[in-house]
């Protein structure tokens, strides 16, 4: 049995910073990590090995060359094999092209029984390409997985929900993507960092995949970035004068206002 | 220094967990009195407590630039912890890996490493510190045994140990020479432990004397051979410095954490602490001390990787960092000022914890006297 | 990707009508307050599209809504959302019926279901929008949404293809105002729903009452220091966090005056915390209590002494005494018609 984890590396966005001066994004030293929820997802599929070692877990991402220390980070928690497709021809993919060149690399890697992703990632939060890459293996999905079983060829999952959950049956193939209260991943052993290191990253461009490059890419992808600013903060407090009533009607007016309460 | 991406990612893993399963373990330790059960489950799960400690027995079988940097990340936030690991990962484990017959690393090096067992290393007595050569306890041959009798002071995880490396004298009248290496179980008639001391710092670990009232320790028991008990003792503190090294760097860098935190958070004359020069000009000679601290530390590590000698540099390397993490500790608590003094903030354990580093594994003296004794011929 | 040639059939404003147990989500209201808005700029009609079982009056609270034409199926196969079953209907309709713009919910299911509709669709989708607008030159909607942590926003376009999509988030865009005296037409939907389609079958739903919100999670947080100066006052706060959906703080004073217990602490020696809006009540704002909130996202401050440092890092600042301000911020909570009519005549003010 094999489970694919589609993963993500994604700048630490706690740490991200706004220039003061100049309002504009700090990027420069903020640590790459292994996206939060991807985590969760490869953690559920290791999951899944420890209790039957006949299955394989392989990683995939897409990304540059850099996110090679990524694959290595899943490796070290357990994963078996890692495959990362990385090509100036994706660049600018919005996460339609992207679903697009990650079901073709799923579709090579082949044989597959479960797909697991994370919910989100935490650079983008649009939640959108693991659906994206099921419509596109024409396989079904389950989101906002917060438990899972497996047995005979079927998954039993949580699908969480704003006020409960509901739980679902599938058999195989599926794609399942993880929020965080599914499980609190692992952490790298020492011996299997080494162990990494001397593993094989499995790189493909796009010539090694089924795909046209009018297919990926930014050409390839329906949605633009039209413009993008820092949003605007209030820097300066404001005192709220007058009486009682009126201080507490302008608190709430301006708190509802600005869509906070 | 550049490091491999191996040690890059190592480091990388041991702040993810540190983050996370240490958060507020220093506190609490502080209150416990011990390292929390779950918490050494975890070290032994992901191989932090066993780095150097070969795969067939168990451990990580990696290198020791991988020990000093756990041992770094880890006691940058709680010395108690890496305390706790440099007690099992180097002290016991290293004399067993480097003398002990295969029949002795099957027995306990591998419980070391899967935490089965809790290794204690008993050298120093009420008499005999830095002077470890005045040994008294002594190893009478009697039949297929030895009779074990005397007392070790000060050592650490004795209250809760299932055996221990313990250096007796089987031959009086051949001095240092006449010293030789045993390994004691607990359970054993006769073994017994002392009070469980009330110690400034690194409250976290449990210190106590161990208590040897004709012990009978088996004949196999003996590590080594008769007489090498303290080459194996010497042997084992010149690469085991290189963790308390480590340690002493992690102590030094987590006080100079917490103090760019509070000077950039406390705001007197209407300014932030860090914008004064006196505030800067101290952190900038704290940092550069660190990083010195760190290079020392990180070359006898990798000395010792490629097959040199690490006597002089982790001689160096103990000394300096613990020297370093004191001075760091005292000026980031003097920046503090009066909230450095209570215990809401983390700069006063760290204060403390500091303490130890130039004491234990060899006083900052002893370094100084090994070092001396290499530089001047 | 082809562009669509047909780009221009495509008209129309769709509302997905996400309801559970015959119950429209709070969502679908702000969504077609909304959609109205861009209907009206882009002259066109306001549509929404209802799928379950048993829904049939939920078509004329639709209506009376603001939707001018209501798409419905009523099924007992759609008695419970399943991903690929209204994933099927909803893109048969949209090839069928060409709207431009469909609006989602930023649920759970609205999350599942717009990638999964927008991919088929081969069209692009924008998620967790916070503002839209029409340009006026193109005609194309701009779909403004946080990115990076919210420390960036974006403005989304989708020029090429059709429909437009977005998912919304919640609480963000201004609800539709009933109307009873509204009338709507109602198109049933007529797709077929095969066994192939239930590929993932609903065994169970189950409610979960919300665990107490712990004090690092919590989105509201009204804290209380010496100020408040007795132990029955926290109950008052924790009134205002209940009202909010938040949780009680403490500054070290409070808790060393025994006042409250040490877990409700925030600051050096107890929780950091980072909500959306943290209320501090009779905080001076000591550094240890500073360091552990001031990255809340809006601090509100009220304090009896006009020089208390809090004051210096909060957004809104009420020199006052709590016990006046507190119950009267309880108060105008509860009133939520009183805060609709502030706001209204603010507007007017404004205009």
């Amino acid at each position: 049995m094999k489970i694919i984890v589609c993963v993500k590396q994604v700048p630490d966005t706690t740490e991200v910073k706004i220039d003061p001066k100049t309002g504009t994004l700090i990027r420069d030293g903020v640590p790459s990590i292994l996206n939060p929820d991807d985590a969760n997802a490869l953690e559920g599929a290791l999951a899944l090995k420890d209790a039957n070692s006949d299955i394989t877990v392989d990683v995939l991402t897409m990304g540059p060359p850099q996110a090679d220390y990524m694959l290595r980070e899943c490796l070290s928690m357990g994963a078996d094999n890692a495959f990362l497709i990385s090509d100036r021809a994706f660049a600018g993919s919005d996460t339609w092209a992207t679903s697009n060149a990650l079901a073709s690399a799923i579709k090579k890697m082949d044989n597959y029984d479960i797909i697991f992703a994370g919910r989100q990632a935490i650079d983008g939060d649009t939640a959108q390409v693991g659906p994206q890459i099921a419509e596109k293996l024409n396989i079904s999905q389950v989101t906002y997985v917060q438990k899972m079983s497996y047995e005979n060829g079927e998954v039993t999952v949580e699908r969480q929900l704003e006020d409960g959950y509901e739980v679902l049956k599938a058999k195989t193939p599926i794609l399942l993507t993880a929020v965080k209260e599914l499980n609190s991943p692992r952490y790298m052993a020492v011996d299997k960092i080494f162990d990494a290191y001397q593993k094989e990253v499995t790189v493909w461009s796009i010539d090694d995949l089924d795909i046209e490059p009018s297919e990926v890419g930014l050409k390839a992808s329906p949605t633009r970035v039209a413009k993008s600013f820092v949003p605007q903060n209030t820097t300066e407090g404001i005192f709220l004068e007058g009486t009682p009533e009126k201080i507490v009607e302008d608190l709430i007016v301006s708190l509802k206002e600005i869509h906070v309460i | 220094m550049i490091l491999k991406k191996e040690h890059e990612l190592l480091r990388d893993a041991i702040t993810k967990f540190v983050e996370i399963e240490l958060k507020d373990l220093p506190e609490e330790i502080e209150e416990l009195g011990h390292i929390p059960k779950e918490l050494v489950d975890k070290l032994v799960r992901y191989k932090y407590l066993s780095p150097v400690i070969p795969k067939e027995y168990g451990g990580a079988g990696a290198d020791y630039l991988s020990y000093a940097i756990i041992m770094e990340e880890i006691s940058r936030r709680c010395a108690s912890t890496g305390t706790y690991i440099t007690a099992g990962a180097s002290l016991v484990a290293l004399p067993i890996l480097n003398y002990g017959t295969e029949e002795q690393k099957q027995k306990y090096l591998k419980a070391l490493a899967t935490g089965e067992m809790v290794g204690a290393f008993g050298l120093t007595e009420p008499g005999a510190g830095s002077d470890a050569g005045a040994t008294q306890t002594t190893a009478v041959l009697d039949g297929d045994n030895y009779i074990l009798n005397g007392r070790k002071t000060f050592i650490t995880n004795g209250p809760i140990c299932d055996f221990a490396i313990v250096t007796a004298v089987t031959d009086k009248s051949k001095g240092s020479k006449g010293i030789s290496g045993f390994l004691v179980e607990s359970a054993w008639e006769g073994f017994s432990t002392g009070a469980h001391e009330d110690k400034m710092g690194i409250r976290g670990t449990e210190t106590s004397d161990l208590i040897f009232q004709d012990v009978k320790v088996p004949k196999e028991n003996l590590l080594g051979k008769e007489g090498e008990g303290l080459k194996i003792a010497l042997n084992t503190l010149e690469a085991g410095r290189i963790g308390v090294a480590a340690q002493a760097l992690g102590v030094a860098q987590g006080a100079l954490d917490e103090c760019i935190k509070y000077v950039q958070e406390r705001v007197q004359f209407n300014k932030p602490l860090s914008a004064f020069q006196n505030t800067r000009f101290t952190i900038a000679e704290m940092a550069t001390k660190v990083q010195a601290a760190r290079l020392l530390v990180y070359n006898s590590a990798l000395e010792k990787d490629n097959g040199i000698n690490p006597g002089l540099s982790s001689s160096m390397a103990k000394y300096y960092a613990a020297e370093v993490a004191n001075e760091v500790a005292y000026k980031a608590l003097q920046l503090h000022g009066g909230y450095g003094y209570i215990k809401d903030y983390p700069i006063e354990r760290i204060y403390r914890d500091a303490r130890i580093l130039s004491i234990y594994e060899g006083t900052s003296q002893v370094q100084q006297m090994v070092i001396a004794g290499a530089v001047i011929k | 990707m082809e562009m669509k040639s047909d780009i221009k059939e495509y008209k129309n404003v769709w509302v997905y009508a996400e309801q559970r147990d015959g119950v429209l989500m709070p969502i679908v209201i702000e969504l077609l307050g909304e959609g109205k808005k861009l209907a009206k700029e882009l002259g066109v009609e306001l549509c929404a599209v209802l799928l379950g079982h048993n829904v049939g009056k939920l078509k004329d609270e639709l209506v009376k809504y603001g939707a001018d034409k209501v798409y419905y199926m009523d099924n007992p196969d759609l008695e419970n959302y399943l991903t690929d079953i209204h994933t099927k209907i909803i893109v048969e309709s949209v090839n069928k019926y060409k709207p431009e713009v469909v609006l989602v919910g930023a649920t759970h299911i609205g999350r599942d279901l717009g990638p999964r509709v927008s991919s088929r669709l081969n069209t692009g989708l924008t998620a967790d929008c916070t503002k839209l607008d029409i340009d006026p030159e193109t005609r194309n909607l701009r779909q403004t949404r946080p990115a990076f942590g919210g420390n960036l926003m974006a403005t989304i376009i989708c020029p090429d293809n059709r429909p437009q999509m977005s998912t919304v988030r919640q609480g963000v865009m201004d609800k539709a105002v009933a109307d009873d005296s509204r009338k709507g037409e109602f198109v049933e939907l007529d797709v077929e729903i095969t066994e192939a389609d239930k590929f993932v079958k609903f065994i169970d739903k189950v409610k979960t009452k919300k665990d107490a919100i712990s004090l690092t999670d919590a989105n509201f947080i009204v804290s209380g220091g010496l100020g408040v100066k007795e132990k029955e006052g926290f109950k008052l706060l924790q009134e205002l966090a209940d009202k909010l959906g938040g949780v009680v703080g403490a500054s070290r004073a409070a808790v060393d005056a025994g006042w409250i217990d040490h877990a409700y602490q925030v600051g050096q020696t107890g929780t950091t915390v980072k909500p959306n809006i943290y209320i501090a009540c009779g905080i001076s704002g000591a550094i240890q209590h500073l360091a552990g909130m001031q990255s809340s996202d809006i601090i509100v401050a009220i304090n009896i002494d006009p020089s208390a440092p809090i004051f210096e890092i909060a957004d809104y600042r009420i020199v006052g005494d709590l016990y006046e301000i507190v119950p009267k911020l309880i108060e105008l909570l509860d009133d939520e018609q009183r805060i609709e009519a502030l706001i209204e005549s603010r507007k007017i003010k404004a205009n």
